[in-house]
């Protein structure tokens, strides 16, 4: 098979689709506006966004896959709960391999690790996507709503932390006269930025309320 | 601490909303009517004090004598769930014209990250009882607060303003939200909470 050929069929695979959904045409930020709590606490420097952008695709993508596994078993009464058990499984297990592992990284995180739980994206994904379709599908959406949301904090961590430290994962960038815009590093500049992105964003893809 | 600057540092100086940025999604998408802004205020006002309370001694009195720190977290969110599904139900059998002004806001408030935020926290600073039911009520009120003062401004834009199309609607919320976050610095001088 040819290769233009090959990369065509791949595009048009069901898997390819659900895996890019939520990367671009619906992406969760930009489309519609979730699970930026975290987003905008934590996004000051960057490591902590790569944690945190990690930690979250795992998450989703885990706990969508156990979600479509049993979802002939959830009785439709408490499914929420049931959503909610089998998320905090999986972020108990990021919160301890941080804990572990990366022992600054989890103190400057302090509780938004936990705060993944409530995280509306997981949620949603569990909601919409895993409990009618079949696990490796769900397990594709949730990674690509994951990695969506990653990018997202990394392209708000890679504007916040060198204007506002002057550093990036914690190497000096910026030149020595340079002053730190320190608004950047705190909750105002956060919300302006994320103001800027929606603005830009939406602009390009004509989405308008 | 004294528990009356707690309960004051909550509402002002360390606003949840404005400050540690918790609780954007119903933040933006509840803040169009103001009505609308205050019931879903005093439903959080009430599910956060009211979990805050029973999450208190379940923490300190069961998980740490038992050493299981590390459930901390399935076994509160799954008493917020619990406690807001109660509450629904209550609401439903004994007071049904509450329903429809208060009761609506329920559900979505299990998933609200401010009412798991706040057993965090209390956690994470070592309040004792007396402090975290101010902490609990200072919070939820500043959280209220920050709702209301949006749904207002929001309400007011509507009617004058022309914001450029790719800004409405989320993205203008979040310039005002931060605006308002500057608005809030000013409060910082008052308390120092560590």
């Amino acid at each position: 098979m040819p290769k233009k050929q090959l990369k065509r069929s791949i595009k048009q695979t069901k898997w390819f689709k659900t895996l890019t959904i939520g990367m671009w045409q619906d992406h969760p930020t930009f489309c519609v506006v979730l699970g930026i709590c975290s987003m905008l606490a934590i996004t000051n420097r960057l490591e902590n966004a790569l944690a945190m952008g990690i930690g979250v695709t795992l998450c989703t993508a885990f706990s969508c896959l156990f979600v479509s596994f049993f979802r002939n078993v959830i009785p439709s009464r408490v499914r929420m709960l049931a959503y909610m058990v089998i998320i905090s499984t999986f972020v108990i297990c990021v919160d301890r391999v941080l804990k572990a592992y990366f022992p600054p990284i989890s103190e400057e995180m302090g509780p938004y690790v936990g705060l993944i739980i409530t995280n509306c994206i997981l949620m949603g994904r569990a909601e919409a996507f895993a409990i009618k379709n079949g696990p490796w599908l769900s397990f594709l959406d949730g990674l690509g709503y994951g990695v969506g949301y990653s990018f997202m904090l990394i392209l708000m961590a890679l504007i916040r932390e060198p204007l506002g430290f002057g550093t990036i994962l914690g190497y000096r960038v910026m030149p020595g006269a340079w002053t730190n815009w320190v608004i950047l590093t705190i909750a105002p500049g956060a919300f302006f930025l994320l103001g800027v992105y929606l603005w830009i964003f939406r602009t390009i893809a004509k989405k308008t309320e | 601490m004294n528990p009356l600057t707690i309960l004051i540092a909550s509402i002002f100086t360390h606003n949840i909303a404005l400050v540690y940025i918790l609780g954007m999604c119903p933040f933006i998408i509840i803040s169009k009517n103001y009505k609308t802004a205050v019931g879903m205020g005093i439903a959080i006002i009430f599910v956060v004090t009211l979990t805050a309370i029973i999450n208190w001694p379940i923490y300190w009195k069961v998980l740490v004598p038992l050493h299981s720190e590390i459930l901390a977290f399935l076994i509160f969110i799954i008493i917020i769930a619990a406690t807001v599904q109660l509450l629904e139900m209550l609401i439903e059998k004994f007071f049904p014209p509450l329903q429809s002004s208060f009761g609506i806001f329920l559900p979505l408030i299990t998933v609200n990250c401010i009412v798991l935020a706040v057993c965090l926290f209390m956690v994470l600073r070592n309040y004792n009882f007396i402090q975290t039911v101010c902490y609990s009520f200072g919070t939820s009120c500043g959280w209220a607060l920050a709702i209301i003062l949006m749904a207002a401004i929001k309400e007011k834009l509507m009617l004058v303003s022309d914001i450029p199309k790719g800004l409405r609607g989320p993205g203008i919320t979040m310039i005002i939200a931060g605006l308002m976050a500057l608005a809030f610095m000013g409060f910082a001088g008052i308390i120092t909470l560590q």
